[in-house]
């Protein structure tokens, strides 16, 4: 057996054991483990599952061992996806720790930080939330007016960040915060981390048209920052905030529809429709619109393959995280158009005050945020046109 | 975004070379308004850099590098329009003879000295499994009646590979179009490439003729689908990317309002939609070409949304090229014509959207 065989046979051994019977079952949103300081566990299973996995470090494989990864190749990566995949294994633990902070902390922190946040992450000890977007500052992100003055041993942090995806949940912000106010707009913002529970610091969830909350505006009222936890040096959070994006970029682009929680339009449509004597939809036309759809889905999905086999091979990303989160996030607002067209009328029956996630009008509302949240879709079409196309 | 091996790069950039010298757009063009038929010499020196056997062994003369290979080849030919029979004789037909056993004629189809095209259709729409032309069983051969259409490369072809229905279910038969019976039209086809309805009234057929019958025949036939639909694909993503290129470059170059079109909204968030479907394209259509060369369960999957989706965006390149090219995109000393006749034919050729959506969709029971 070559090395990577012998990995194959040890990883699905391992899993076979370890892996609690419940967590082999398909999740919807509602089954996401976030982990943090008061996440209160659905299950023993979800618990367990997390400590064995986190304790090979196999909530975040790639990551070195002293991140609280387990250093793994990117061959040796795929085949612990693919033996996971092969049962069915949930992941033990996301977050915005793992998709995001973590690869910016890997790239820019110092090692005193990458020691520290790190291994929290992987063991789904803190969880995190990103304070980028404000009421003006939008798709112009670098316009944020959110101030970090400069007292001495810490900065004292003043403003407001909205559409802050779980901050009343979260325990920790990556925040970007205007801290050289006479600097050029792309050269004045620095990239802090704060406690979410540090003095002046309040959430206000905010309802979506999905029914859920998971979003709030985010006030900061002289909040005080210690100097040392700055990532990269004052002024340059830009640089670093736009790398932390590529990876959003990707994850978003990337979220098959496990995390989504969605259902298969295939079977959706043949429940809700029927079939024919010749074994056909029994709806000729939307028949036609789904074979087109799911054209489209499965070259997309020869895409994902082949940018995850792009980064295995060490590629940065860069601007193709624009492609994938403006092809996949168009796609998925496709899916579940034609999911509530499949499913007609039997679809429309929702619950706006006690909607579940996983519901198709829910999934449907949700979609539609795809492709506004981490970049819209032109922004990413200005991003393409610019960076690879050269137009301007 | 792809990742190609030092081989790859060298056979991508050794084709691009040659078709740059030997086959760019001109010499389609020449050959539209001389109405030459194929051009032997360059067939001829095409299979001695060996692409007229890459799908072949080398008992056969062949290279084998696999249909990886012949796809980097195929899209530097939908760049420039390049024609040839590399498709329909070098590619398809090689697997088809492979399969089958025929070293024979897969010996000269691989130095160039034979073209053998495909007779497979017989509808408007690509439909190889209605097949109306029987070959029935007549002393130690057979007798070959029907009609074929929109035969690719059929005008002057060598042999002709044809599907028929026979007692024993499908035949795949090697025919001599010189034969009695046998009547070749040539067509002038919207992209002024070589093609021909073929009919065949009692040809009678020796046994040597019989290539495969029944599930082999079957197989032989799926196999050479399969590769031909992946590498057409291949030339309909070389089409696209010419497109896009050529377009992003005038619209850097053309100035109205007192600037450059390429500071237009409109025209580069629609620009950059296009590479993005050119993106996905290149994925699928490089992921039936892999699983192909590796016998992966997924290649007959793979190689239809391929062509399906490399034919939709074909459609749009050539669309958006015009549009955004503005009047002189209409005219015919402009090349994007020729681009969009091309996109429309190979669209065409083999099976569109709605034919592999429709395979797909049977394939998932619905
Ligand atoms: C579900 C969801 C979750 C989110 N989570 C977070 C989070 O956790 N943290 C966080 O910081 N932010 C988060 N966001 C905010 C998100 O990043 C912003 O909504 C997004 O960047 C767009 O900004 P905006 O809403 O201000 O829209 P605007 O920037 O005002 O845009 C409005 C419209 O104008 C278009 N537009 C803007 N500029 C241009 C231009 N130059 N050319 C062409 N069109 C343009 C946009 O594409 C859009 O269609 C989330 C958003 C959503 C929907
Ligand atoms: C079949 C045909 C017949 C014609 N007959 C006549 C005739 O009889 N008499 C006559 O005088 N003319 C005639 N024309 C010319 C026609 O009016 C022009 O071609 C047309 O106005 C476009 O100009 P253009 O070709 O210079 O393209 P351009 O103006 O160079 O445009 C190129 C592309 O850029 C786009 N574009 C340009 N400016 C902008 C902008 N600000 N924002 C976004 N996109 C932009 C255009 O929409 C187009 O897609 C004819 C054209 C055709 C095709």
């Amino acid at each position: 057996m070559t090395d990577l065989q012998e990995f194959r046979a040890a990883i699905r051994a391992w899993l076979e054991e370890n892996c609690p019977e419940e967590m082999r079952q398909p999740m919807s949103e509602a089954d996401v483990c976030w982990g943090g300081r008061n996440w209160e566990f659905h299950s023993d299973a979800q618990r367990i599952w997390l400590e064995r996995m986190a304790a090979r470090g196999w909530t975040v494989p790639t990551w070195p061992k002293d991140c609280g990864g387990a250093g793994l190749s990117g061959d040796q990566d795929r085949i612990l996806k693919e033996e996971m995949t092969r049962i069915s294994a949930r992941p033990p633990l996301q977050s915005f720790g793992i998709w995001m902070l973590g690869p910016a902390l890997l790239a820019f922190g110092t090692e005193a930080q990458k020691q520290h946040y790190l291994p929290q992450i992987a063991r789904g000890e803190v969880r995190w939330c990103q304070g980028y977007s404000e009421p003006g500052a939008g798709s112009d992100l670098a316009s944020l007016q959110t101030k970090g003055v400069d007292c001495g041993d810490h900065f004292e942090v003043s403003g407001q960040k909205i559409w802050t995806s779980y901050a009343d949940k979260a325990d920790w912000i990556f925040c970007l915060v205007r801290t050289e106010p006479e600097a050029p707009k792309h050269k004045g913002i620095s990239f802090l981390l704060f406690d979410m529970t540090s003095e002046g610091v309040t959430t206000k969830p905010i309802q979506l048209i999905s029914g859920s909350s998971p979003f709030c505006e985010t006030f900061f009222d002289n909040v005080k920052v210690p100097k040392a936890q700055i990532v990269g040096e004052r002024g340059t959070g830009w640089t670093i905030a736009k790398y932390l994006l590529t990876h959003e970029r990707e994850m978003i682009g990337a979220t098959d529809s496990a995390l989504f929680g969605s259902d298969d339009l295939v079977e959706v449509a043949r429940e809700a429709l029927g079939v024919d004597e010749q074994e056909r939809l029994d709806d000729p036309i939307l028949r036609g619109r789904i074979a087109d759809f799911l054209i489209d889905e499965i070259a997309f999905d020869a895409e994902l393959a082949r940018a995850k086999s792009w980064i295995r091979a060490g590629q940065q990303l860069g601007a193709e995280s624009a492609t994938l989160k403006y092809t996949g996030t168009e796609l998925n607002k496709r899916r579940q158009e034609l999911i509530m067209a499949a499913g007609g009328l039997a679809a429309l029956e929702w619950d706006f005050a006690n909607a579940a996630g996983d519901e198709k009008a829910s999934l449907w509302l949700r979609s539609k945020g795809n492709s506004i949240e981490g970049g819209t879709s032109e922004v990413m079409l200005s991003i393409l046109s610019k960076a690879v196309l050269e137009l301007g | 975004m792809r990742l190609l091996s030092e081989e790859q790069t060298m056979i991508r950039d050794m084709a691009a070379g040659f078709l740059e010298e030997k086959a760019p757009v001109d010499a389609l063009r020449k050959q539209r308004d001389n109405d030459g038929g194929y051009d032997r010499a360059l067939t001829g020196e095409m299979a001695e850099m060996g692409w007229f056997g890459m799908l072949l062994e080398e008992e056969a003369g062949g290279v084998d590098m696999g249909a990886e290979a012949a796809g980097l080849v195929a899209e530097e030919m939908g760049r420039r329009l390049s024609a040839s029979p590399f498709l329909s004789s070098g590619v398809m037909s090689a697997v088809t003879l492979r399969a089958t056993g025929r070293t024979d004629w897969a010996a000269k189809v691989a130095e160039g000295s034979a073209v053998v095209a495909m007779a497979i259709d017989e509808r408007v729409k690509h439909r190889p499994d209605a097949i109306a032309t029987t070959a029935a069983k007549s002393g130690n051969g057979f007798v070959l009646n029907g009609a074929k259409r929109f035969v690719t490369d059929g005008a002057g072809a060598d042999r002709v590979i044809v599907t028929a229905i026979t007692e024993d279910g499908l035949g795949l038969f090697l025919v001599d179009p010189q034969l009695d019976g046998a009547e070749t039209r040539d067509l002038k086809t919207v992209d002024s490439r070589n093609a021909a309805d073929l009919r065949f009234d009692n040809v009678q057929l020796d046994g040597a003729a019989l290539l495969a019958l029944g599930d082999a025949a079957q197989e032989a036939l799926d196999g050479a689908l399969r590769v031909g639909r992946s590498v057409a694909s291949a030339e309909l993503v070389g089409v696209s990317k010419e497109m896009a290129d050529r377009t992003s470059a005038y619209l850097k170059e053309r100035k109205q309002f007192g600037m450059a079109l390429s500071s237009f909204q409109a025209l580069q968030h629609r620009a950059a939609d296009l590479y993005t479907q050119i993106q996905t394209t290149d994925a699928v259509v490089a992921a039936a070409l892999q699983a192909i060369d590796t016998g992966h369960d997924d290649a007959e999957l793979l190689s239809r949304v391929a062509k399906a989706k490399a034919g939709k965006t074909a459609s749009l390149a050539v669309r958006e090229a015009l549009q955004m090219h503005g009047g002189i995109g209409m005219t015919d000393a402009l090349d994007i014509g020729l681009f969009m006749k091309k996109a429309r034919a190979c669209a065409e050729y083999l099976g569109d959207g709605e034919c592999h959506g429709d395979w797909l969709l049977r394939q998932r029971g619905l």
